[in-house]
């Protein structure tokens, strides 16, 4: 089957920065894609890149099997999307933005009880005639989310759709893309640099850090307890790498920064791995088993500074 | 418009006086010649006075340096003794101070100038006699009136008149149809001008550095009138006048 | 294109900001032609205070035709600020917003919208001028009347008949709408490359201003340089006002003394906007929207 999304060796420098760095991933039809990074890891950058509002360096993008490139309008046709702030025309009204953009998207001519149904969908009928100056951040949120599924595309693509809202509006957001998922059988991208959110939602999962790829794989694995993360802290990491590198746990490595240790096996698998860190003669200090990727996020993106933003 | 006016107003300069001294010493040596003259000047009359009133129609050219007007339809009144109006057909009119409205009969009403005979000139080939008229009111604005008749017909070809407010104008004119009448078919005035200019920044043109054409340095004004055609001694009304 | 054009047009009218010109208009001219209508008489004898000394000058002469010249000449100046206003914030005001981004995610070439906005400034732009020339000739015309229109220019004065001036205002309307497109296209270029638009806007005006000064200052050192201004240039529809004189210096009915100078003042604005233009897709078609 071919998929919705295939990024190749994707890469964007500006002047001397690298902001996405030959990044290649796919996504299949009915997938709800995470896309996790922290902020400044290159999400935006890709994600604008999908959209055509960023020419990439290099490297290619298919959406629906055509390349980006030579076939934008026919792609753009099939896409919503909302970018970070869902900002529309503040001195229009709800329903006038809705009908702006897709008057532009080239869909045909809904009907005005059919743009009623779909601000009633994400709960803005009652303010469709009002100005969206008047609007909290959460209602232009909806509205963005509206305007992205009023033409009704194949693929939706989310930046950071829950930015700046309450507990309950990231609960909403949530629902309704688990409906556009489930129910609409649509193909959802969602960027987000909290994990908790992604978690619940995705099937599929990509972490980028600086720009590179660093897990892409099915939630149900990157979650699946068989496929526990342990960290290993010793005397001297860099010879403890050494020895299992040569050992039968060097499949197991996963690729981090220097200095760290970081395993991935069946949970059962540790008291056997425990014996060998002991056989070889390895010094432990600690050997930390990660009970959900967030915590394996959180080391892997950033070194643990920033706790304070994962603690929500 | 303001006629040339030959009539009484106080207005008193020691010159004048002592020029008009000179003149009566000159005029009473010259008598028997000078009533040669006033009869010329009397012929002259005679011819004009057989027009008591006229509507003309004609075609009005101004041709002064610094502006640039198209030609224009005028129409002209007279009534004796001295009444003259000379109305524009529509339009702008930018004519120079008192010298347009001047006409010869005009400047024959009245008895109070004595002419000099001041011998023979040319105006183009046709030979004239000169006679200068000079008011003998001394608050007349004239000050001098130089007359060129044609003596055979009676009609004057030229005249140059010098004035207190409006500086000189020269006339010259052409005769056709209507000389029997002594009205011209053509008077061209000349006269000078001041100098005009705004400042570059009050009117902010598009082309400032344009040099003015050679033939708009002229200083001297022209003011052409062409008569296409004269109703004479059909009745005007004093309406007209107003 | 088209539903991009309306959709363009669309959001600019129902912005408060675009009345606003329309507004400062009425207001400037209704100004203007109060402050004639009142004290007319006077203006005009400082006009011709040096002709009035040595001719008589009759007939209306503070007549509609003068005073929408008179207009003119005081607002066409200022007119680039309220075009301004508009273009220069045509893209950067939404790259400000955040709109920009979801235009442009929309399937619709980035060529094609800069051909809508600019279609859109350009209809702004000849509406606002359409209107002053409603307020300015034909609201003049009915408060004061017609007659042969004089020009006081610095060196002359050209005095054109009554009946052969609506067609030279026609032209210059059309020539203004050239000049003011210039400032347009000025004012959306810069619009590319800033993410609010009171950049572009001060950039569009300090452009023009400081252009304008040079224009208009007469200095030999800056006279050579003021062929390559394009400020020099936008007053080029006073041209239409002046006439040709045959041998003996009477003015020809119908004619327009520097018609070239005029015409190539036109063709150098056009490629101003052409040109403009074509970098403004340029830019465009390269720019990383990071807003």
């Amino acid at each position: 089957m071919t998929p919705i999304i295939k990024v190749s060796n994707l890469t964007k420098k500006f002047k001397d920065l690298v902001a996405v760095d030959d990044l290649s991933f796919t996504v299949q039809k009915g997938d709800v894609y995470g896309f996790l990074g922290q902020n400044g890891a290159g999400k935006s950058t890709t994600i604008r890149m999908l959209l055509t509002l960023i020419e990439p360096t290099q490297g290619t993008i298919e959406i629906f099997g055509l390349d980006l490139r030579t076939h934008r309008k026919e792609i753009l046709r099939q896409v919503g999307a909302v970018i970070e702030k869902p900002d529309v025309y503040k001195y229009l009204t709800a329903y006038e933005n809705l009908v702006l953009f897709l008057k532009i998207s080239g869909a045909a001519k809904a009907s005005k009880q059919k743009l009623m149904e779909q601000l009633d969908l994400v709960g803005l009928a009652e303010r469709a005639h009002s100005k969206v100056k008047t609007f909290s951040q959460g209602m232009k949120q909806r509205l963005g989310v509206a305007i992205a599924l009023s033409h009704d595309p194949q693929l939706i693509i989310l930046d950071e759709p829950t930015n700046g809202l309450d507990p309950q509006g990231i609960a909403d957001i949530r629902n309704l893309i688990l409906m556009l998922s489930q129910k609409m059988n649509k193909t959802v991208v969602v960027s987000s640099h909290l994990l908790s959110e992604i978690e619940l939602i995705a099937n599929r999962l990509l972490i980028i850090d600086k720009g590179q790829k660093l897990v892409e794989g099915a939630a149900a694995e990157l979650f699946d307890p068989a496929q526990t993360v342990i960290e290993v802290e010793t005397l001297n990491n860099a010879q403890a790498i050494q020895l299992l590198e040569q050992s039968e746990w060097s499949a197991m490595l996963q690729p981090a920064s220097a200095n760290e240790i970081i395993l991935k096996m069946d949970k059962k698998q540790i008291p056997s791995f425990h014996q060998s860190l002991v056989q070889m003669n390895i010094p432990v200090l600690s050997l930390q088993p990660r009970h959900s990727l967030e915590d394996y996020f959180l080391k892997v993106t950033t070194g643990k500074q920033h706790v304070e933003a994962f603690t929500n | 418009m303001l006629p040339l006016r030959l009539c009484v107003k106080t207005n008193n300069t020691k010159m004048k006086k002592i020029l008009l001294l000179l003149l009566s010493i000159i005029i009473f040596q010259q008598a028997a010649f000078s009533q040669d003259a006033m009869g010329l000047i009397n012929k002259v009359k005679s011819k004009l006075d057989k027009v008591n009133d006229y509507v003309a129609e004609g075609r009005m050219k101004t041709d002064v340096s610094f502006i640039k007007a198209p030609a224009g339809k005028v129409k002209v009144f007279y009534k004796k003794p001295n009444k003259f109006k000379l109305k524009r057909d529509g339009g702008i009119s930018i004519l120079p101070k008192g010298g347009v409205s001047v006409n010869m009969s005009n400047l024959l009403t009245g008895k109070d100038f004595v002419a000099i005979p001041s011998g023979d000139s040319k105006v183009g080939n046709i030979p004239v006699k000169v006679v200068k008229l000079l008011p003998t009111s001394e608050n007349s604005d004239v000050v001098l009136t130089t007359l060129y008749i044609e003596e055979a017909t009676s009609l004057i070809r030229k005249a140059n008149t010098t004035t207190k407010e409006n500086g000189t104008y020269e006339m010259e004119m052409i005769y056709g149809k209507f000389a029997s009448f002594g009205l011209p078919d053509k008077v061209i005035f000349a006269f000078n001008t001041k100098d005009y200019k705004l400042p570059k920044g009050v009117t902010l043109d598009f082309d400032t550095n344009e040099p003015v054409a050679d033939r708009m340095k002229n200083k001297k004004g022209r003011v052409e009138i062409s008569y296409t055609n004269y109703i004479i001694n059909k009745g005007v009304s004093d309406a007209e006048f107003r | 294109m088209w539903k991009l054009l309306q959709i363009e047009l669309f959001k600019i009218f129902k912005r408060p900001r675009t009345y606003i010109s329309f507004a400062a208009i009425t207001a400037l001219v209704g100004l203007i032609q109060m402050g004639l209508y009142i004290d007319g008489k006077s203006y005009v004898e400082f006009m011709l205070r040096d002709l009035s000394m040595s001719f008589e000058i009759e007939g209306n002469i503070l007549n509609g035709y003068l005073v929408c010249y008179i207009i003119l000449q005081l607002l066409l100046v200022h007119v680039p600020l309220l075009i301004t206003l508009i273009a220069a914030d045509l893209i950067s005001g939404e790259a400000n917003m955040g709109t920009l981004r979801l235009l442009l995610t929309k399937p619709v070439s980035r060529t094609e919208v800069i051909f809508a906005k600019f279609g859109a400034a350009t209809i702004y732009t000849l509406l606002l001028l359409v209107w002053m020339a409603i307020l300015a000739l034909f609201v003049s015309m009915a408060l004061f009347g017609t007659d042969d229109m004089l020009n006081m220019k610095s060196g002359y004065i050209v005095q054109m008949k009554s009946y052969d001036v609506f067609w030279r205002y026609a032209c210059a309307f059309g020539f203004a709408a050239l000049a003011m497109l210039t400032v347009a296209a000025l004012g959306f270029f810069l619009s590319l490359f800033a993410e609010n638009s009171i950049g572009p806007i001060v950039a569009t005006m300090s452009i023009i201003l400081v252009f304008t000064i040079l224009s208009t200052l007469d200095i030999p050192f800056f006279n050579a340089i003021k062929p390559y201004l394009f400020t020099t240039h936008m007053i080029g529809w006073k041209g239409f006002f002046d006439v040709k004189v045959s041998e003996d210096n009477e003015a020809i009915i119908g004619s327009v003394q520097n018609l070239g100078k005029v015409l190539q003042a036109a063709g150098i604005l056009v490629l101003h906007i052409v040109g403009l233009l074509i970098a403004s897709v340029i830019v465009f078609k390269r720019k990383d929207v990071l807003s």
